[in-house]
C-alpha cells in the first residue's frame, strides 16, 4: 500500500487485559481506504479483542484508536456506529422475533412525518420496508419475499445477507465483518464473498476476519497477521502463499 | 460469478439452483401454526370467545347480560392494570413479582398522606404515583446496571416494600366513609357509567384505554421494538444500537408508576384503603400474561393477549360462580390453562417460514 495514503483506521499500541489474561499486548493496526484488510490469528490471538477495541464494543486500557487521524474514543458500538463503521458479527447481532426490516432500523428507526411522527413518535413502517426491500435487492438477495417475515424463519444464509445489508447500507465508512462464512455452505460463502467485492467497489474499505484461507487470499488486498496479542506481520497475498500464512500465525515460521 | 472464483468453485455454475427445500405442501395445521405465530393474540381471542360462548349457552340470560358482562370487567380492572406493568417486564424477557406489593405501598401512600399529614389529596396521589415509579426504578436499577437476576429482585423487593407498607401504614386502614367525605378524588376510578344494563368504572375504561396505548407504543414506536428486541436477546440489541440499559430502567420504571395507579384503582374498587389488599396480584398477573399468550422467555407475545388472558380468567371465574360449583373448580381450570397456553407458545415457536 502506498505510503502517502493516511489509513482512514488505524489503532497504536492497544492494550486490553483480562484478569491476568493479557488479550491485547500493545498491538497495532492499519486500514487503508478501499482496501480489504484480512485479519487472521490463530484462536485467542487476539483478533477479537483488537476488532472490540477499534469498532467500540471494547474500551481497551492503554493506546489510541484513529479514525481518519482524528482520535476517537468509543464507549459503545453505538458510537462507532454513529462515527461510520459498521461491524457484523460472528453471532450476526439480530433479534429472531422480529421482522428483516425491523432488524435492518434496529436502533436507528425512522419516524413519520409531522404530527404523527414527531408527538406520536410513529414509525415510518411502509419508508423502513421500502429501503430495507431496496437495499436487499442492491446486494442480490431478493429470494427473501417478504421483508416482514422474522428473521427465525429465515437461512443461515439469508440471515448472514439480512446482517451484511445492514452493515452495507448504513456503514459510510468502514465495514467490520467477523468471521462472515463460518456458517455457511459453500454457495451461500461464494454470495457473501461477491457482496463483500461489491461493498469495497463502492470504495468503502472493509476488515474481513476470517479462518477460511482460500477466502482471504482471494479477495484481501493485504493480510494482518496476529500473534500473541500483536500485529506480527502485514502481508500481501500475492508475494506469500498460504501454507506461508499459517506458518507465521502458528509460529512456525518467522516473517522475514 | 466473479472471475475471482476459486477453481475448485468453478463447477458451481453447473451445480443445482434450487435451494434445499422441504415439502411445500403446506398442512392445515401448518397454516394454523404460521397465523398464530404472526398474531400472538388470536389463540387467547378464541378461547375468551369459546368460554364466553359456552357459558352463554349454560347460563343464558343470567350470564349473558350487559350487567354480568360489565361485572366480569371491573372485576378484571385490577388485574388488567397490573398484568400490563407485568407484561411490559415479561416482554423484556424478565418478571416482576413485586408488582402486587408496589400497588399496595402506593395506596397506602396516596391514603396516608391525604389524612395523616393533611395533604391536598392531588398531591398525595402524586406522590403515591411517585412512589411506585421509585420502586420501578429501584428493580431496574438493579437489574439493568447491577445485573441481578429480576427474579431475584423483585423477590426481594416484594418482601421489602411489603414490609416498608405495613410498617408505614401500621396496619390501619382507612374507612371507605371518611374517604368519600374528605378525599373523594380517591374514589375516581370507582365512580360508575352506566349504560342500559351496563355498569362501566372509570377504572375499568382507563385499564382498556392504557392497554390499547401500550399497544400502540409496543408495535409502532421505536421504543417499543426495543423493548422486544431486548427480551428476544439483550446482547444482540446492544450490538445493534439499542440502549439496553435506559431501555430496561425505563421499561421498570413505567411497570412502577402502572402499578401506582393500579394502586389508585384499587382504592376504588374496594372503597378503603387496606395495607392488606391486592395480596394476589403478582400472581394473578402473571397468570393473565402466561394465559395471553405472552412467552415467559421474552420478546414475544401481545399486550392485548394479556387483555384477553385476563378476561379469560375473569369469565371462568364468573361463570362457574353462577353455575354454583365449588371454586377449586376455576382454579383447577386456570391451572390447565395455563399449562396449555404454554405448551402451544413453544410449538408456535417451531413455526417454519
Amino acid at each position: 500500500m502506498n505510503n502517502n495514503i493516511e489509513p482512514i483506521l488505524t489503532g497504536r499500541g492497544l492494550v486490553k487485559r483480562y484478569g491476568r489474561v493479557t488479550a491485547l499486548d500493545h498491538a497495532d493496526f492499519d486500514l487503508y481506504p478501499g482496501e480489504i484488510l484480512a485479519v487472521i490469528g490463530d484462536n485467542g490471538a487476539g483478533k477479537s479483542s483488537m476488532i472490540k477495541a477499534v469498532s467500540g464494543a471494547t474500551i481497551p486500557d492503554e493506546g489510541e484508536v484513529m479514525l481518519e487521524g482524528k482520535p476517537v474514543h468509543f464507549t459503545s458500538p453505538i458510537d462507532a456506529r454513529e462515527a461510520g463503521i459498521e461491524t457484523v458479527y460472528q453471532n450476526l447481532a439480530l433479534s429472531p422475533a422480529l421482522s428483516i426490516a425491523d432488524n435492518m432500523f434496529m436502533g436507528r428507526e425512522v419516524r413519520k412525518k409531522g404530527f404523527l411522527g414527531k408527538y406520536m413518535r410513529m414509525l415510518d413502517r411502509p419508508k423502513m420496508e421500502q429501503i430495507a426491500r431496496d437495499k436487499l435487492s442492491e446486494l442480490g438477495l431478493l429470494t427473501i419475499q417478504n421483508i416482514n417475515q422474522t428473521v427465525e424463519t429465515l437461512s443461515g444464509g439469508q440471515r448472514q445477507g439480512v446482517a451484511v445489508a445492514r452493515a452495507a447500507a448504513f456503514g459510510s465508512k468502514v465495514i467490520i465483518l467477523d468471521e462472515p462464512t463460518a456458517a455457511l455452505g459453500v454457495k451461500e460463502s461464494r454470495k457473501v464473498l461477491e457482496l463483500i467485492s461489491d461493498v469495497r467497489s463502492r470504495g468503502i474499505p472493509i476488515v474481513l476476519i476470517s479462518h477460511n484461507m482460500p477466502h482471504v487470499f482471494e479477495v484481501a488486498d493485504r493480510i494482518h497477521i496476529h500473534r500473541l496479542g500483536k500485529r506480527l506481520c502485514v502481508i500481501n497475498p500475492k508475494d506469500y502463499s498460504m501454507s506461508d500464512a499459517v506458518a507465521f500465525m502458528t509460529g512456525a515460521k518467522e516473517p522475514t | 460469478m466473479s472471475k475471482s472464483q476459486q477453481d475448485f468453485e468453478s463447477v458451481l455454475s453447473d451445480s443445482a439452483t434450487d435451494v434445499a427445500s422441504f415439502s411445500q405442501k403446506k398442512t392445515l395445521l401448518d397454516k394454523i401454526q404460521s397465523l398464530l405465530h404472526a398474531n400472538p393474540a388470536l389463540v387467547p381471542l378464541i378461547v375468551l370467545m369459546l368460554s364466553l360462548l359456552v357459558f352463554g349457552l349454560i347460563l343464558g340470560e343470567k350470564f349473558f347480560s350487559p350487567f354480568s358482562l360489565t361485572l366480569i370487567l371491573q372485576q378484571v380492572a385490577i388485574v388488567g392494570f397490573v398484568g400490563a406493568a407485568q407484561t411490559l417486564i415479561i416482554i423484556t424477557a424478565g418478571i416482576d413479582l413485586s408488582v402486587g406489593a408496589i400497588m399496595v405501598l402506593s395506596s397506602v401512600v396516596m391514603g396516608q398522606f391525604t389524612f395523616r399529614y393533611g395533604l391536598p389529596v392531588e398531591f398525595a396521589i402524586l406522590c403515591g404515583l411517585g412512589v411506585g415509579a421509585i420502586c420501578g426504578f429501584i428493580n431496574g436499577f438493579l437489574v439493568a446496571v447491577v445485573k441481578l437476576p429480576p427474579f431475584i429482585v423483585t423477590l426481594g423487593m416484594w418482601q421489602i416494600v411489603l414490609a416498608s407498607n405495613f410498617l408505614y401504614s401500621a396496619n390501619e386502614t382507612i374507612r371507605s366513609q371518611d374517604i368519600a367525605e374528605k378525599a373523594a378524588a380517591l374514589h375516581f376510578f370507582g365512580e360508575k357509567v352506566k349504560i342500559g344494563g351496563a355498569v362501566f368504572t372509570y377504572g375499568v375504561i382507563f385499564m382498556v384505554v392504557l392497554v390499547l396505548v401500550l399497544n400502540y407504543i409496543l408495535n409502532h414506536t421505536a421504543w417499543g421494538r426495543h423493548v422486544y428486541a431486548i427480551g428476544d436477546d439483550s446482547d444482540a440489541a446492544e450490538l445493534s444500537g439499542v440502549q439496553v440499559k435506559k431501555t430496561l430502567i425505563s421499561v421498570y420504571v413505567i411497570a412502577g408508576l402502572i402499578c401506582a395507579l393500579a394502586g389508585w384503582v384499587l382504592i376504588g374498587r374496594i372503597g378503603s384503603v387496606s395495607p392488606t389488599a391486592g395480596q394476589f396480584a403478582n400472581i394473578e398477573s402473571i397468570t393473565a400474561v402466561v394465559i395471553g399468550g405472552i412467552s415467559l422467555f421474552g420478546g414475544r407475545g401481545s399486550i392485548m393477549g394479556m387483555l384477553f388472558g385476563a378476561l379469560i380468567v375473569g369469565v371462568f371465574s364468573l361463570g362457574l360462580r353462577l353455575i354454583g360449583t365449588d371454586p377449586q373448580w376455576t382454579y383447577m381450570l386456570i391451572g390447565i390453562l395455563i399449562i396449555s397456553a404454554v405448551a402451544i407458545d413453544q410449538w408456535i415457536r417451531r413455526v417454519s417460514a
